[in-house]
């Protein structure tokens, strides 16, 4: 990647005849890229730079969802918001899901990924087992996962003998939202690490045997720093992933708010607000906050991975 | 490869443990697909019988006629291969050309869109749900094919690492063909889309995967059951009426299974591409 001058000229200037002509009929062709672009420009355009502006807009009014009778209100959306507590628990349960999911995911996508890479036979089977869950659609694993938790008839009733009924109690209702989540998700960042550790190349490895470097000593001081970055992209897709959670939650909990409210996430509450209560003035502006969280978390990545790439120079 | 495959092949006490390890894991993993599996098998009484037991007593694909028979299952597999094939075809054909555009092309206020789409990454239905519902109103496209395909085809995701690509061809490649003669949508069609097959297909695998399981905007865009995607239609409408346990099992594996199946038959190609498009955000 690095032979590669992106910004260098398209032409780089020979003394042949002719290339004047060439370099014209470049120049013109150059100017009209911007038709490249229009078919994506256009749907963004459409379906994500206008809904950001009605959705700032509309946060300033109090907008049913029929959008007649609409009034301009201020701030007063955000003020009720912030002083909303459901706004605060369902995004302290959106919180709590991040905090728990993130961390077993990293650690297990890492583990799954040594011992598939590590396994000298049938590598496809491997693979397949531990990637499969991630292709069902989150409302089938969300039935699934119901199912099994369902007392006395559910897998893990019959399999762990639990005492109690996981999805009827608020201490453990989002533990078992937590469970299913990590069977169907850690596949793909089990892909993401193993494709890394592909690409470690093998004569680190070699120079390290020869200099006498035994396994752990190898896995610690080569393996575990060549993952770094791909670790940091992990927990970020699975920060931003995680805040978002909503559809296997609602299905285990059928749309309702869970076991003593104690599983309403922040999208859920976002939802209820626009299309059950009819407000959507006012879900527009828990969506702008909700928006600026996400956007912070962004922010504060790209911040991490500007820091470090000026530590290493 | 061959030769110190054959050697490391061989089955070391370690590779032994390794194995082991590897099959007790991939029984947990799929533990929960066959226990859906022999549910869709058993009757309705038996599969919420005490005590529950794995294997169905009396083997009935009793379950699996009746979501064919009573339900719109068969309509819900049709719209979620529709909106899917669709946004799949879109979402590569638009991204590629944007991707090109970005990396390739100079034409005035680049600099700034590209910041613009770039902040898109952060955009999603959860996000933005309710406003995205409203200006799709707007647009007429409730309950409708268009206004569930749409949305979901302005991916800045897609066009950045497609961007990302494109940057890495060499250029020389490009300028004999101009040289030649050949206008810029020639070069694009004839020379870079080919050399970027793999690229492409990992877009692509990856908008299927992503437009087959889509829930929330489906969800949100329409309540009419015939226009319903899998996803949709069994969190819903099979949700709604009493529990039919089998049967629901048996419909989550109909939505589920073609994905499987696919990916059985080009693991490689998708691994690849998750791994590619993925890993594209480092």
């Amino acid at each position: 990647m690095t032979t590669i001058d992106t910004t260098a000229p398209v032409v780089r200037p020979a003394a042949t005849v002719g290339v004047t002509g060439v370099r014209a009929r470049l120049g013109r062709s150059l100017q009209r890229g911007g038709w490249f672009v229009a078919p994506f420009l256009l749907l963004y355009a459409l379906f994500v730079l206008t809904p950001i502006a009605r959705g700032l807009w509309l946060s300033l009014t109090d907008a049913n969802i029929t959008g007649e009778g609409t009034s301009f209100v201020g701030l007063d959306n955000y003020t009720e918001a912030l002083g909303d507590p459901l706004v605060w628990s369902s995004l302290g349960h959106s919180a709590y899901f991040t905090l728990l999911v993130v961390p077993c995911i990293t650690v297990l996508a890492f583990l799954l990924a040594m011992l598939a890479h590590h396994i000298q036979h049938a590598k496809w089977l491997w693979r397949l087992c531990f990637f499969a869950p991630f292709l069902l659609p989150s409302t089938v694993v969300g039935n699934m996962w119901r199912w099994m938790f369902n007392p006395d008839t559910g897998l893990m009733d019959h399999v762990f003998h639990l005492e109690s009924a996981w999805l009827t109690q608020k201490s453990t209702a989002m533990t078992a939202v937590v469970i299913a989540t990590l069977w169907w998700t850690v596949g793909f960042s089990f892909l993401l690490y193993l494709a890394a550790l592909q690409n470690i190349p093998p004569h680190l490895y070699e120079a390290a045997a020869l200099d006498g470097a035994n396994a752990w000593h190898r896995a610690l001081h080569i393996t575990l720093p060549m993952l770094r970055n791909v670790t940091g992209l992990v927990v970020a897709l699975q920060i931003l992933a995680s805040l978002q959670v909503f559809d296997q939650v609602v299905v285990m909990y059928e749309f309702g708010p869970g076991p003593e409210e104690s599983t309403r996430t922040l999208v859920q509450y976002t939802l209820e607000q626009g299309f059950t209560s009819y407000r959507v003035g006012y879900a527009s502006a828990i969506s702008i906050l909700f928006f600026l969280i996400i956007a912070a978390v962004a922010v504060g990545r790209m911040w991490l991975l500007r820091k470090r790439e000026e530590a290493v120079r | 490869m061959s030769a110190t495959a054959g050697i490391r092949r061989r089955w070391t006490p370690s590779q032994i443990a390794l194995t082991t390890l590897g099959a007790l894991v991939s029984a947990v993993m799929m533990a929960p697909i066959l226990w859906t599996l022999f549910t869709s098998l058993k009757t309705e009484t038996e599969a919420v019988a005490v005590p529950t037991h794995w294997l169905p007593e009396d083997w009935t694909l009793q379950a699996w006629r009746n979501i064919f028979e009573t339900g719109n299952i068969t309509n819900w597999f049709v719209n979620s291969v529709v909106v899917s094939v669709c946004v799949t075809f879109i979402v590569v054909l638009v991204s590629a050309l944007a991707g090109y555009g970005f990396a390739r092309t100079e034409f005035r206020g680049k600099k700034a869109l590209l910041g613009l789409v770039m902040a898109g990454l952060m955009i999603s239905p959860a996000v933005l749900g309710v406003p995205l519902f409203t200006t799709v109103q707007a647009m007429g496209m409730v309950d409708t094919y268009w206004g569930m395909i749409l949305p979901q085809c302005a991916p800045a995701a897609m066009v950045y690492i497609l961007y990302k690509f494109f940057q890495g061809i060499p250029k020389e490649l490009e300028e004999a063909a101009f040289i030649d003669g050949a206008g810029r949508w020639r070069v694009f069609f004839t020379i870079v889309l080919p050399l970027s097959r793999p690229s492409l297909s990992a877009v692509g695998i990856f908008t299927f995967i992503a437009s087959w399981n889509n829930f929330l905007w489906p969800y949100m865009v329409t309540n009419n059951p015939d226009l319903m995607t899998m996803p949709n239609g069994i969190a819903t409408v099979m949700n709604s009426y009493g529990i039919q346990w089998a049967q629901l099992m048996a419909g989550g594996l109909m939505a589920g299974l073609p994905l499987v199946i696919v990916f059985i038959f080009f693991q490689r190609q998708i691994v690849a591409g998750v791994a590619h498009t993925g890993l594209a955000g480092q």
